[in-house]
């Protein structure tokens, strides 16, 4: 069997709770192997998954798998959520808690005589580590074995393609690493595509080899993990990457030949960051991360960095191995200091200080 | 003796009729997405809320020579409806309506809306997944609309007075047994048989409320 890719076009209007309604439309090509869907909650994630599962339907779309066609709205085409041979693990896992573990497994596979049956449990239970549960029910197990089950269950039928809906977010990380590489063992022979969806950062480092990042119904980037969270284009997407400086300025002057552009933030505080789609006068958002910025007790001299703010301490806060200190240079920023750095540069609220800034530690985000 | 067989004849009918006609309505009630079905919702709940006589006085009015019902009854078993056993039904089955929908539509309803996509995904049509998760998960909904629907029909008087009038064998109930024992002072009688009644009655609701408490619920609670 050629490895499939699955594809999915889908447009659709969404009336999320609290929110004005927005649009889904996004694009994606999962190739075989994992691929994580990343943005804060209420993106529109879970409703692409849905659709792609065919347990929404939306409003435009053209959803396939290598040259099978799940839903196409101009051919016609919507195949039942039962005729599609997915598998859909979702965030609360849904197994059945009037049957036991293996009759869940055994769920999917009502087609097969009982003896083949028997041997798929049997051996998707032993790949998935749950083989001593099969008597169990659902309530009477933990967490992790939970998961477990639940991905065993989708899987033991074969599926094209395996979408995952935050599956694993309140395992802890040990847990986490040991399902999927389970997973990852098992999707070695197959080769299917995998869809894991999640708004945790923290998953991205240790699951992915492809993100494609989405905010308000869209994709704003895809690529490494790395590539996605150093880059984030939007608000929303930065903060959930970690972003805590998110800064309104003005563009004062384009430096083309450069590569660069001077951004004035807040009232008085001037810095340069990487050339934009801007022009002199437009409002545009910084984001830095609080862990990029230098802090310096006289002005340095001779650095690469080109931005070099004076200002004040305005308060140090101690947070575990962290000491978070907030800087007022005309515009208020948030460091990540080392309580060791701290004493040793003799930290304190009300204290002259130098900030320094590397030009391509500024990133642009859209609202 | 043949007041009390009677009626636990027509209730055993009744809750039976009920769980068929009940169990698809309530279906579509809990799972359709269509604005107007408050409608349906207020018919169903309707006979809690009239008096007996009302719904009686209609149901007469139905299955009489002219009406509607009478006519087609007429028609096909060559003599009326009023005054007769399965009459008696037709019209108890419209009065214990909602004791046999509540309780399944609110079951229904109490099921994860992902255990029956989770059924979807797997590959289970529509009817297997009502019979593989739906039915077995609101089993306690079930045994609580047949046991109220029962129970119910049991006690009721005025529609059972309205429509089947007080025919020894055939429509006299023990709700109306009772009430002529009463009449003619026979009141030894009377009591005798409204203690079976207390009796069956306490027991059924019993099982009800056991049921719903989870005291002996056929699933462990999650």
């Amino acid at each position: 069997m050629n490895p499939a890719i699955l594809s999915a076009r889908i447009r659709k209007k969404l009336h999320a709770a609290g929110s004005s309604p927005f649009q889904l439309d996004v694009s994606l090509e999962i190739s075989p192997g994992i691929s994580i869907l990343f943005g804060p909650s209420g993106a529109g994630k879970s409703t692409a998954l849905d659709c792609i599962a065919g347990l929404l339907t939306p409003d435009r779309a053209h959803i396939a798998i290598g040259d099978l066609v799940l839903h196409d709205t101009e051919q016609n085409i919507n195949l039942l959520p039962e005729q599609r041979r997915l598998a859909y693990v979702f965030q609360s896992l849904a197994l059945f808690p009037h049957l036991t573990v293996g009759e869940n497994i055994a769920y999917g596979l009502a087609a097969l005589p009982h003896d083949e049956c028997h041997q798929c449990v049997k051996e998707i239970a032993s790949d998935f580590h749950v083989e001593e549960l099969l008597n169990r029910k659902p309530a009477d197990i933990s967490g992790g074995e939970k998961q477990r089950v639940a991905l065993a269950r989708s899987l033991v039928t074969q599926p094209r393609a395996l979408l995952l809906d935050e599956p694993l977010t309140n395992l802890d990380a040990q847990l986490k690493t040991s399902i999927m590489n389970d997973l990852r063992d098992w999707n070695r022979a197959r080769n299917i595509p995998v869809l894991y969806v999640t708004h945790s950062r923290d998953e991205l480092d240790t699951l992915g080899e492809h993100v494609v990042a989405m905010d308000h119904g869209r994709i704003t980037s895809e690529g490494l993990p790395r590539d996605v969270l150093d880059a984030p284009r939007s608000t929303r997407l930065a903060q959930s990457a970690g972003f805590e400086n998110i800064m309104l300025g003005v563009v004062t002057e384009l430096r083309e030949a450069d590569g660069i552009m001077r951004v004035q933030l807040g009232l008085a505080c001037n810095i340069e960051v990487p050339l934009g789609h801007s022009a002199v006068g437009d409002h545009v958002r910084v984001a830095i991360r609080a862990g990029d910025i230098l802090l310096a007790s006289e002005k340095p001299r001779g650095l690469s960095a080109q931005n070099l703010l004076e200002g004040r301490i305005v308060s140090l806060e101690q947070r575990g191995p962290l000491v978070i200190a907030r800087v007022n240079c005309g515009a208020l920023f948030t460091v990540h200091v080392t309580p060791r750095a701290t004493r040793s540069l003799e930290l304190a609220a009300g204290k002259p200080i130098w900030l320094v800034l590397k030009t391509y530690s500024c990133h642009l985000v859209n609202d | 003796m043949g007041a009390l067989l009677l009626s636990l004849r027509l209730g055993l009918c009744v809750s039976a009729i009920l769980l068929v006609i009940g169990m698809p309505i309530a279906y579509w009630l809990a799972f359709s997405r269509w604005r107007g079905k408050f409608l349906l919702e207020s018919i169903v709940a309707l006979p809690l809320v009239l008096p007996p006589t009302v719904l009686g006085f209609y149901a007469l009015l139905a299955m009489g020579p002219h009406g509607p019902l009478g006519k087609f009854w007429l028609q096909i078993f060559g003599h009326g409806l009023a005054f007769t056993f399965p009459g008696l039904i037709i019209a108890s089955v419209v009065y214990s309506f909602p004791f046999a929908v509540q309780p399944l539509l609110v079951s229904f309803e109490h099921i994860d809306r992902r255990l029956l996509d989770a059924s979807r995904v797997l590959g289970a049509g529509r009817w297997r997944t009502l019979f593989r998760v739906i039915l077995p998960l609101s089993l306690p909904g079930i045994i609580t609309a047949a046991v109220l629907s029962f129970a119910h029909t049991l006690g009721e008087f005025g529609v059972v007075l309205m429509v089947g009038g007080n025919i020894e064998g055939i429509t006299r109930t023990v709700s109306i047994d009772i009430y002529d024992h009463v009449q003619s002072f026979e009141y030894a009688e009377a009591g005798r048989v409204s203690l079976i009644l207390l009796f069956i009655s306490f027991s059924v609701l019993a099982l009800v409320y056991g049921l719903n408490r989870r005291a002996w619920s056929p699933w462990p609670s999650r």
